[in-house]
């Protein structure tokens, strides 16, 4: 991100003094996730895949467990450049103010609902700031990808999977 | 299904996994040749055939038939640079590039053109190229053709494919059939995965094997990370051991000394070799002029099923849009259709929730068309520039400006407009703030609006050209037409990075015959054996 970080501080004071906290968190580098991470990626993944996933209840939250699990994997197979910026994204948006001053969320994770994560990832998207669009896609793709590369997600979209049976 | 690198791996091939090196080590070859993809692979092929001793060293992993199941949650990660997410420095532009024995050609869609001749005559113009020609080569694409069995397909067209050419037909666009490098193709349609059945043609079966057969030495999980040099020639190409994840060094080195190097790492990989290197180069050219014919994309639902992931990928193409002006006017385009699979459409579709997964839930009735931005001949269109990070690895920092977008803008109306035509439900393009159009008049009259900006439309590539462009003159480019480059007598590049352009045209048989060429000059001066009858 270090291009980006200049492109942060244009988002004021308060972003660029998150930004230092975030790299301190993250200088350890390699790690498994955080289980505050787990309760932010938990709330963006229910938010992006509301729709796919049934209603609220057990069975939602094991899914959406399970593609907090399918996430992490995918972080852990990019580069140590990809890791390292989205250990800063991750670092920023579990610290309270990172979480309320950057994506706009008042409620702690782990309390709030689709419509207030649904708003935070509606105006990262469209976002004047490419910095933010960009973090966006990021958690659209982690998301997604961890969601739709697990078989039992498929019957929903009516693909029948690979071809088996030949080989 | 039998499985030809195993049997070669029984059979003795030397290949050194370098995750598993115990120490480092040191090694005297004739010539270190780095990447294994296209260009990599032919040299091997060609290098060894003449008797020279040739070291390979790739970055990913050796992976092969038995382990290609047709999962995307395997393949990304295994098979492609960054997990198929590699991006460019602002994020804007997803880039599809394989890291693996045959680098993106194990991972490639199988289609198959020659350079387009309006493509050498421009580099000509341009960079004096005068020794390339749609002529002069013409050999060497026929040599490339044989021995990877570049042929018409003949199979009828996948229901995704048939799209674009219903629509064009009705329209009045003319749609040609595109070549495949395949031998007994199931049609299955899983080349991005790697081909499970060992028809794609690819380096990893072809001229790999037969440089292995020849005593080459294969290195995999090695990060060629730096060309040492002193008066004009290299010496040493130092290597850093990655650990089995791919990622992480694993702290062990490994030098390699030889005659020769030949940079094969690709466009992106080549530029940052030699960028780390510090290799001469007074007129900063290095890593610039990258292309990637960014890719824009619609997507339509139709009334049937498409079953996109089904069939051979990408049979059919139109050039119409190329030819609408001249070359280096305002940028033409090519369309295609590619396969579709569901982290690959998921990740790449637009919005989120429940919109998302409605478009999700026709992801059997959809069919997409790609339209590939031919870059680098308007004068405006410059392409990117490969850049160092950090940690030494490369980052493309490739803006998108205005010449780009205004194509894009064309590219999204022929798109809709062809779709529709076939018969299309709904048309959207794929970008943040576009809608399901229903039908052509809504498209268009919406796509002229459309705010078209880096992160709102998504653009994509797998075709990254360029950042060691060819040239008649060190003022021009970083090589000449043999891929010699100019300040260090003993480099060669042997990859896309040497077009001083794009192609608009699928880059691999491109890279196939012009490598083939160079490769075979190169075989000669270093065996002494007379030189390529070819001219
Ligand atoms: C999904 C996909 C579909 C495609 N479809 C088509 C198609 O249908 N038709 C077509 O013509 N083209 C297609 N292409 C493009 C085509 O395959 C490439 O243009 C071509 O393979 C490029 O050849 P190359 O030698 O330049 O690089 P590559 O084939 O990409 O090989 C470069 C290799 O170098 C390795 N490497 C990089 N850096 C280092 C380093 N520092 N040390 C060691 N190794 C390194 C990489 O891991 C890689 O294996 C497709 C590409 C992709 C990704
Ligand atoms: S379509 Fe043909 S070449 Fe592609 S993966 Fe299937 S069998 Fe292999």
């Amino acid at each position: 991100m270090i291009v980006s970080r200049r492109q942060f501080i244009r988002t004021g004071v308060a972003g660029s003094l998150l930004l230092a906290f975030s790299g301190w968190l993250n200088a350890a580098g390699e790690r498994r996730l955080s289980s505050d991470e787990r309760a932010m990626l938990a709330a963006i993944a229910a938010a992006l895949l509301d729709g796919a996933l049934p209603p609220a209840g057990d069975e939602r939250s094991r899914l959406v467990a399970l593609t907090v699990d399918g996430i992490a994997r995918t972080i852990a197979g990019l580069s140590v450049a990809s890791q390292r910026e989205i250990g800063e994204l991750f670092g920023l948006l579990v610290l309270a103010p990172g979480r309320m001053v950057l994506a706009g969320v008042g409620k702690p994770w782990r309390e709030a609902g689709v419509g207030d994560v649904s708003a935070f990832l509606e105006s990262w998207r469209t976002s004047r700031l490419a910095l933010l669009q960009g973090a966006y896609a990021a958690l659209h793709d982690l998301t997604f990808g961890a969601w739709y590369a697990r078989p039992d997600t498929w019957e929903a979209i009516a693909y029948p999977g690979p071809p088996r049976g030949y080989f | 299904m039998h499985d030809p690198i195993r049997a070669g791996l029984a059979a003795g091939w030397k290949h050194i996994d370098a995750s598993t090196l115990g120490k480092g080590q040191t090694v005297e070859t004739d010539v270190v040749i780095v990447g294994s993809g296209a260009g990599g692979g032919v040299t091997a092929d060609i290098l060894s055939a003449s008797g020279l001793r040739v070291i390979l060293v790739e970055e990913g992993p050796l992976r092969s038939s038995s382990d290609f199941r047709m999962l995307e949650s395997e393949a990304y990660p295994e098979l492609y640079q960054d997990s198929a997410a590699r991006k460019t420095m602002d994020k804007a532009i997803n880039i599809l590039q394989g890291r693996c024995v045959g680098g993106s050609t194990t991972v490639n869609w199988t289609s198959s053109f020659r350079t387009p001749p309006e493509v050498f005559a421009f580099w000509q113009r341009r960079y004096g190229l005068h020794q390339l020609s749609a002529e002069a080569m013409s050999s060497w694409f026929a040599v490339m053709e044989h021995k990877l069995w570049v042929r018409p397909w003949e199979t009828p067209p996948n229901a995704n494919n048939k799209v674009l050419a219903t629509g064009a037909e009705k329209l009045g666009i003319p749609v040609g059939a595109i070549k495949r490098n395949v031998k007994g193709c199931w049609n299955l349609g899983y080349c991005g995965m790697g081909c499970p059945t060992n028809a794609k043609q690819s380096m990893l079966l072809t001229t790999i094997p037969a440089a292995l057969n020849r005593g080459a030495t294969l290195y995999t999980r090695l990060r060629a990370e730096r060309l040492r040099f002193s008066g004009g020639r290299i010496s040493a190409l130092d290597c850093v051991a990655l650990r089995p994840d791919g990622i992480h060094p694993s702290g062990k080195r490994v030098q390699l000394r030889a005659r020769h190097f030949v940079a094969a790492a690709g466009a992106i990989g080549s530029p940052a070799l030699l960028l780390r290197s510090g290799v001469p180069d007074p007129h900063r050219l290095l890593g610039k002029r990258t292309f990637l014919h960014p890719v824009i994309i619609s997507s339509a639902v139709m009334p049937e099923r498409v079953d996109a992931y089904a069939g051979a990928p990408q049979t059919l193409y139109s050039d119409f849009f190329l030819h609408q002006a001249a070359i280096d006017g305002p940028l033409g385009f090519k369309l295609e259709t590619p396969p579709l699979h569901p982290v690959l459409y998921a990740t790449t579709l637009q919005g989120f929730g429940a919109a998302h997964a409605a478009l999700m839930r026709e992801f059997t009735r959809v069919n997409v068309v790609l339209a590939l931005l031919r870059d680098g001949f308007h004068p405006e269109s410059q392409g990117g520039q490969v850049r160092l990070g950090r940690d030494g690895l490369p980052i493309l920092d490739y803006p998108l400006g205005e010449v780009i977008w205004e194509a894009a803008r064309r590219a999204l109306l022929a798109m809709a407009e062809i779709q529709f035509a076939a018969g299309a439900r709904a048309v959207t393009p794929v970008h943040e703030t576009a809608p399901l159009y229903s039908s052509w008049a809504q498209a268009k009259k919406g796509i002229a609006e459309l705010p078209l900006k880096p992160l709102l439309c998504r653009v994509v590539s797998a075709h990254v050209m360029g950042g060691c462009g060819m040239a008649d003159a060190p003022q021009r480019g970083v090589a000449d037409h043999r891929g010699r480059h100019f300040w260090l007598g003993n480099l060669s590049i042997h990859d896309g990075s040497l077009f001083p352009t794009s192609l608009g045209a699928n880059p691999q048989l491109s890279i196939y015959g012009l490598v083939a060429r160079n490769a075979s000059l190169l075989a000669a001066e270093l065996s002494g054996r007379p030189p390529p009858l070819i001219p």
